[in-house]
């Protein structure tokens, strides 16, 4: 059966363990982990952008978590995890883990580095017009950077999407399945034919991102004229800094 | 914990270590070779730069996993062939470098070029001893990435059954091993620490006039 027999043959299409289904786990599982992360990312690089502190930490967090190999990480976890939990938990709570790891230091970054990129004169400006500290946080420094705070979310949900597939491997649902059943059964077909719905589904959700980003950014922060090449590397940096990859 | 798993096995660690080593470089080293010419074409046509920097950005989203299995129906290659594994990388490298180099040669002063070109330089003289040097630390920035990232991304194919540190992982899960888990997660991040200051200090020798800097 080759990969096109294997995505239109209708009992993939439907009960558990069919496209869907695995798709609308690895979604699920992804927004999970997701919120789950900007719980805890946001407010903390909302106080680090606000007051300066700790940017190394940030630093040190994003290129430690690039360097580490996920699939290590998992599997480590798992191994370590699984005995507490008897049932199902055993592989869901660990990669749950990983892939909330994984995405904090991208919005963490994001929303700092998104801060303390705001002109300082702005801020001044907003408190000698009576702004207190929690008008120019809300009011000020959010909007300001929710571009850079918005590329951290995409970088964060790319890492998730794509980890989580690999954490098919111990035993977790997703379409990372179709991957690691179709491997053990030589089944190429399938394999073939889940990772090209995974693929299309992560390029769907960036697509869907960058229409976010265009849709809902304020038009005052929206670069239509040609700035400082200078500020824009320092951009791309920050940009580039935000995604690791698995 | 048995630590003499780790001398038993001290061996097939090696050879892993420098598949893995075969695996990150190769990639890296073609991508920064392609990249520079793809990001010269998004820099002087700037019509190009969202084609070239988007379409190139576009394929980073695709998770590792799926492209290390779809690229041998694309290529005709078998799935087991590490080539697939080299290729993958390339496009994520080329993926990641365009955007630096378009923006790193965009931050070259157009007086500096004037000059250049003032004093008899060819345009691609221009382009080798005044663009692309100044260019070196936002490219070699975005290569620090690439190659830490990359390391971490290879791990990734023993999901697959391609050989090489990540094989560890997949080993000590399967034998319900920690050591061979530990000693490739340790050896990964080792990897990563020493190219990254490999690559700093290689950013020192190519812009001598910039000691100071950042890098």
């Amino acid at each position: 059966m080759d990969i096109f027999g294997w995505l239109t043959d209708p009992a993939n299409w439907s009960g558990p363990g069919s496209i869907p289904f695995q798709a609308g786990m690895h979604l699920l599982y992804s927004l999970i982990a997701l919120l789950v992360a900007a719980v805890i990312a946001v407010p903390l690089g909302m106080f680090i952008g606000h007051t300066g502190k700790g940017e190394s930490l940030i630093m040190g967090s994003v290129n430690a978590m690039r360097a580490l190999p996920t699939l290590g990480l998992l599997i480590l976890l798992v191994l370590m995890i699984a005995p507490v939990f008897g049932s199902n938990l055993a592989f869901v709570i660990p990669s749950l883990i990983v892939l909330v790891l994984l995405a904090i230091p991208p919005i963490l970054s994001g929303v700092a580095s998104g801060i303390r990129a705001i002109d300082r004169s702005v801020i001044d400006a907003a408190r000698g017009m009576g702004f207190s500290t929690a008008q120019i946080v809300w009011k000020i420094e959010m909007p300001c950077a929710f571009p850079l705070t918005l590329s951290g979310v995409r970088g964060a949900t790319l890492q998730i999407v794509s980890t989580a597939t690999v954490a098919a491997y111990v035993s977790l649902d997703g379409l990372g399945r179709f991957i690691i059943d179709g491997r053990a059964a030589n089944d190429y077909a399938e394999m073939a034919g889940g990772a090209l719905v995974l693929a299309v589904l992560a390029v769907l959700l960036e697509l869907g991102f960058a229409g976010l980003g265009k849709l809902i950014v304020s038009p005052g922060l929206t670069r239509r004229i040609r700035v400082k090449p200078s500020a824009q590397i320092e951009e791309t940096e920050t940009k580039i800094m935000s995604v690791a990859r698995a | 914990m048995r630590l003499d798993w780790i001398i038993n096995n001290a061996g097939e660690i090696w050879d892993l270590t420098l598949s893995h080593l075969w695996l990150t470089l190769l990639p890296t080293l073609i991508g920064l070779i392609l990249s520079i010419p793809l990001g010269y074409l998004a820099f002087t046509y700037r019509r190009s730069y969202t084609f070239i920097v988007g379409g190139t950005s576009l394929f980073y989203t695709i998770p590792s996993l799926a492209l290390f299995i779809l690229l041998p129906k694309v290529m005709g290659t078998k799935i087991l062939d590490p080539i697939n594994i080299v290729v993958a990388l390339v496009i994520y490298t080329i993926a990641l470098l365009v955007r630096l180099v378009a923006d790193g040669l965009d931050s070259v002063s157009p007086d500096v070029v004037k000059a250049a070109q003032g004093i008899g330089f060819t345009r691609l003289q221009t382009f080798f001893k005044i663009q692309l040097p100044i260019s070196v630390p936002a490219i070699l920035s975005g290569l620090r990435v690439v190659v830490v990232s990359n390391i971490s991304i290879v791990t990734m194919a023993a999901v697959i059954g391609v050989a090489q540190l990540g094989s560890l992982f997949t080993m000590g899960f399967t034998r319900r091993l920690f050591v061979p888990i530990v000693v490739g997660l340790i050896v990964c991040l080792l990897l990563a620490l020493i190219l990254d200051r490999l690559l700093v200090l290689l950013g020192k020798v190519l812009t001598p006039w910039s000691q100071k800097g950042a890098l």
